[in-house]
This record gives structure tokens, sequence and C-alpha cells, in this order.
């Protein structure tokens, strides 16, 4: 029984994940369709795996560098929502993103090292 | 928008997901922090840079598309050496290798 309930959720998860990355290919079939409109979900699915690494990882390294992944996609989600809404202050947004997740990453490189912030 | 402006810059967008999922599934699976170093930083960069490239030739020569080859160079140029920095930091803290890894040259030069 309980075998049963494990197998069903993680059937049913399974399904919404594949669901979440094909739902945006099947809308490239037909020409000139909105994939742009329905494209981050593939992102959103990046993010997933990201904070799955970040939960789960078994050093602290391991969550620096998921978090500095995760500073990189949030560019491109960024860039990917600022063309089909036509709006240009979403890649001012992923300008800033960028410089601020470099320099968190530097900062948690010299956390990880153990040394002072004013070295 | 003409028709073949429209598929390149689709086309450069579709490469540039297939490359970030990818990534974030060596970040996943691989076994090791350098591993899925190597592994993500390198694709998710380059993969964002292909975005970032298919914004531009989506939206030409405007404020928006120079807005995005600007985030392009700039992740270019700052995301090697932050990768550089988080896998010194992770050797210095004393994380160990994967057991099966062949050799260990930053060890070496240090002693």
């Amino acid at each position: 029984m309980k075998n049963l309930r494990w197998l069903t959720g993680f059937g049913i998860l399974a399904a919404s994940i594949l669901f979440v990355m094909l739902y945006p290919i099947l809308s490239l079939l037909s020409w000139q369709s909105g994939f742009l409109a329905h494209s981050f979900f593939i992102l959103m699915l990046c993010f997933a795996m990201c904070l799955f690494r970040v939960m789960a990882g078994p050093t602290p390294a391991d969550r620096a560098v998921a978090i500095d992944t995760l500073g990189i996609l949030i560019v491109g989600f960024c860039a990917i929502l600022s063309v089909p809404t036509g709006r240009d202050w979403y890649l001012d947004i992923a300008i800033a993103w960028a410089l601020q997740s470099f320099i968190g990453a530097l900062a948690l490189a010299k956390y990880l090292e153990g040394r002072g912030f004013d070295e | 928008m003409n028709s073949l402006q429209h598929a390149a810059g689709m086309i450069f967008i579709v490469i540039g997901l297939g490359f970030d999922v990818f990534g974030c599934i060596g970040l996943i699976r691989l076994p090791d922090v350098y591993n899925r170093l190597q592994a993500t930083t390198k694709c998710v960069t380059l993969g964002t840079c292909s975005i970032l490239l298919g914004t531009f030739i989506l939206k030409g020569l405007g404020t928006t598309g120079v807005k995005a080859i600007l985030a392009a160079i700039f992740l270019l140029l700052t995301s090697p050496v932050a990768a550089h920095a988080l896998a010194r930091g992770a050797h210095k803290s004393g994380v160990k290798l994967w057991p099966k890894s062949v050799a260990d040259k930053y060890e070496q030069d240090r002693n």
C-alpha cells in the first residue's frame, strides 16, 4: 500500500515535470506561434534542478556553485521575458543581476577560503 | 521583422535553452564539486550568451539589442573569473576529490 502511494506520487510528479518541459516544445509545431511566450518553463525546470542542488549538496562548495549557476540562469530568464512582452527594462534587471551575482560569487569564494572580507 | 531574422533568432534561443538544460542535468548527475563546476560554468554561460545573442538578432540594433550584447560581453568576461575563484576556494576549504579521480596538480604544486 505504501509502495503504491509512493509510485502514484512519483508518477504524478514525473508527468508534471515532463509536461512543463514539453509544453513549449509542442507550440513549435505550428509556424509563428508563441513559443517564446512559453519557453521560460524550460528555464523553470533548470531553476528546480539548481534549487535541488542547493537543498541536497553535501558540502558548502556545492551550494555556492548552485547559487552562481542560478544567478547566470536568471540573466537568460530576463532576456527571454523581454522579447514577447516588448519591455526593455527586463534587460536592465539582467545586467544588474549579472553584476551582483559576480560580486556575490567572489564573496562566497573568499568565505570558502576562510579569509576575512577586508584582506 | 522579416521571416529570416525571426528564424535565426529562434534557432539561437532554442540552442541556448538546450545548453542550459544539459548544464543543469550535469549539476545534478555528476559526482564531485569540481565536475559539477566544470559542467555548469561552461554550458550555462555559453547557453545564456546564446540566448542573449538570439535576443539581439530578434530585436535589431536598438536599445534592447545593445543592452543584450552588453550583458553577453559582461557575462563572458566575469563568469570564468567567478568559477575559478569558487574552485580555488573549494580546494582550499578541503573538499575531497571523487575517489576515482586521476590527478590533482594543484595539490602537487602546493607541496
